[in-house]
């Protein structure tokens, strides 16, 4: 199993720790609730150097993603950042990723779990004008998430952090080590994620400075636990629940970075025919009154008949109730819906909701 | 982490403690700990169980496991404080948060349960 540069320190934590995607990691330090609240509340800090990153460089770069992502990246300016996916010809998505433009060349990041295939997928597509260099290895990643992260953050360094705008990066020392930040995240909250060189002694400077910075507002570590809870409660997709080779991007509600008329790109014919067919079920919230817990693989069902899975489900730490994400016919997508999900055996009632369960900024 | 001499334990992580013909069950400050935030305990009625039969289930945040009657008997007392505070199986799971009490039909059957070194050797404790 592979370590990130803070192993040891998840261990003298005493963090309970889980297989994840090949890497040795923390779910929880002391509790997902807590953990969850901490992040809503204050500040709270997340090892994700399991995540992947590639260099997209030479020549050929840009076409090269524009090629292989959704979105368009023609509209991205160096500095900026974009959420997107990666598809196959036959429109499903091989992955959902982040794009930083960065001058010369662009930085893909990629789910950890994905991470082979994802580097495998993008080779097939190189030509002779491109190089493709996997970097994740040599890569730490922080992320460092809450309305108190810009207080701890800019104690930290000279880079304008309040000038920074959302989906935007800048380069610079953080705690003395040469970083690249960006104000992106995975939690719904103002945030940042920090990318540096994977040397555990870096890490635990970097790891330090953060906690000594944010003491004030009782910072805290948390595990993949509630970056789990954090992320469905303000809907975002996870790969390999909610999107996979299955899904196209415009069911799973991600028409929005998927920009059928930038010109060609791999999957575009097959999600433009799709589109012109009518899309025929769309990923929703769901939301459960009772007791109960909708999670991963229990059924939807309206009247009698099996219409869908439960994607993701979570107990909502912040609205002490059962949330869920799942695809629906689009005849039951409509916001208001009654459906019912299977909760072990015994069908619950549900309502279809728009996502983000939980507004935020 | 604890497990205290005067109680049996099971392979599916329930506690007992034998209190005559009454026993009262919970789940072990491992199965606690495993489990993570307990957010409910789902336990419909008090009725007859059989040796083995799931009278109910545990909701953490990530993940639910059933409740496993340790032997035959009928529940008598479901806790009433699990309602309002499912976290006290997380700070207390051999005290406040017991799960529930039975009356059991054969005091024998109670000897195939484990002892406390035994059930530490089962999760490597």
């Amino acid at each position: 199993m592979k370590h990130t540069a803070f192993h040891d320190i998840h261990a003298r934590l005493g963090a309970k720790m889980v297989e994840f995607a090949g890497f040795h990691m923390p779910i929880q330090y002391t509790g997902i609730i807590g953990e969850h609240k901490r992040v809503r509340n204050t500040v709270g800090v997340f090892d994700v150097s399991h995540m992947g990153e590639f260099e997209v460089r030479g020549k050929g770069a840009f076409d090269f993603v524009q090629k292989m992502t959704t979105n368009d990246v023609g509209k991205l300016t160096e500095g900026a950042v974009q959420y997107s996916t990666m598809c196959y010809d036959h429109g499903g998505i091989v992955d959902d990723l982040l794009v930083y433009h960065c001058g010369e060349y662009f930085m893909l990041v990629v789910n950890a779990s994905n991470l082979d295939k994802d580097f495998a997928w993008l080779k097939e597509h190189l030509d002779g004008d491109t190089e493709l260099v996997d970097v994740s290895d040599r890569t730490s990643l922080l992320a460092v998430q809450g309305p108190k992260s810009i207080d701890t953050m800019r104690k930290l360094t000279d880079l304008d952090l309040d000038s920074l705008e959302f989906y935007h990066f800048l380069r610079g020392e953080v705690a003395g080590i040469d970083c690249l930040i960006s104000r992106t995240g995975y939690t719904g909250e103002l945030g940042y994620e920090i990318y540096f060189d994977a040397d555990p002694a870096l890490g635990e400077t970097m790891w330090n400075a953060v906690f000594e910075a944010g003491a004030e507002f009782d910072i805290e570590p948390v595990g993949l636990g509630a970056r789990d809870t954090l992320r469905l409660e303000v809907g975002f997709c996870l790969y390999g629940n909610d999107i996979d080779e299955t899904t196209n991007p415009l069911e799973a509600r991600l028409g929005w970075i998927t920009k059928l008329k930038k010109g060609d790109f791999v999957g575009r014919d097959a999600i433009a025919k799709a589109k012109e067919a009518g899309i025929t079920r769309r990923l929703m919230g769901l939301t459960v009154e009772d007791r109960a817990i909708p999670r991963h693989g229990y059924d939807i069902v309206s009247g009698g008949t099996v219409v869908g899975m439960v994607t993701s489900g979570t107990m909502s730490p912040l609205l002490e109730k059962g949330i869920a994400m799942g695809y629906v016919p689009v005849e039951l997508a409509e916001p208001g819906t009654e459906v019912e999900i299977m909760v072990r055996h015994k069908p619950v009632p549900a309502t279809v909701t728009k996502v983000p369960f939980v507004q935020k900024q | 982490m604890n497990f205290p001499e005067n109680l049996k334990y099971t392979e599916s992580h329930e506690w007992v403690k034998v209190d005559g013909d009454v026993v009262t069950i919970g789940i072990t400050d491992y199965a606690q700990e495993e489990l993570g935030d307990v957010v409910f305990v789902d336990i419909p009625e008090a009725r007859a169980v059989d040796a083995e039969e799931a009278f109910g289930s545990i909701e953490a945040v990530k993940t639910v496991s059933d409740l496993i009657a340790p032997v035959a008997g009928t529940i008598t007392e479901i806790n009433p404080a699990l309602e309002g505070s499912p976290e006290i199986v997380n700070s207390d799971p051999y005290g406040e948060g017991w799960m529930v009490k039975m009356t059991i039909e054969n005091a024998d059957a109670l000897s195939d349960l484990l002892d406390a070194e035994k059930y530490k050797s089962l999760i490597g404790k």
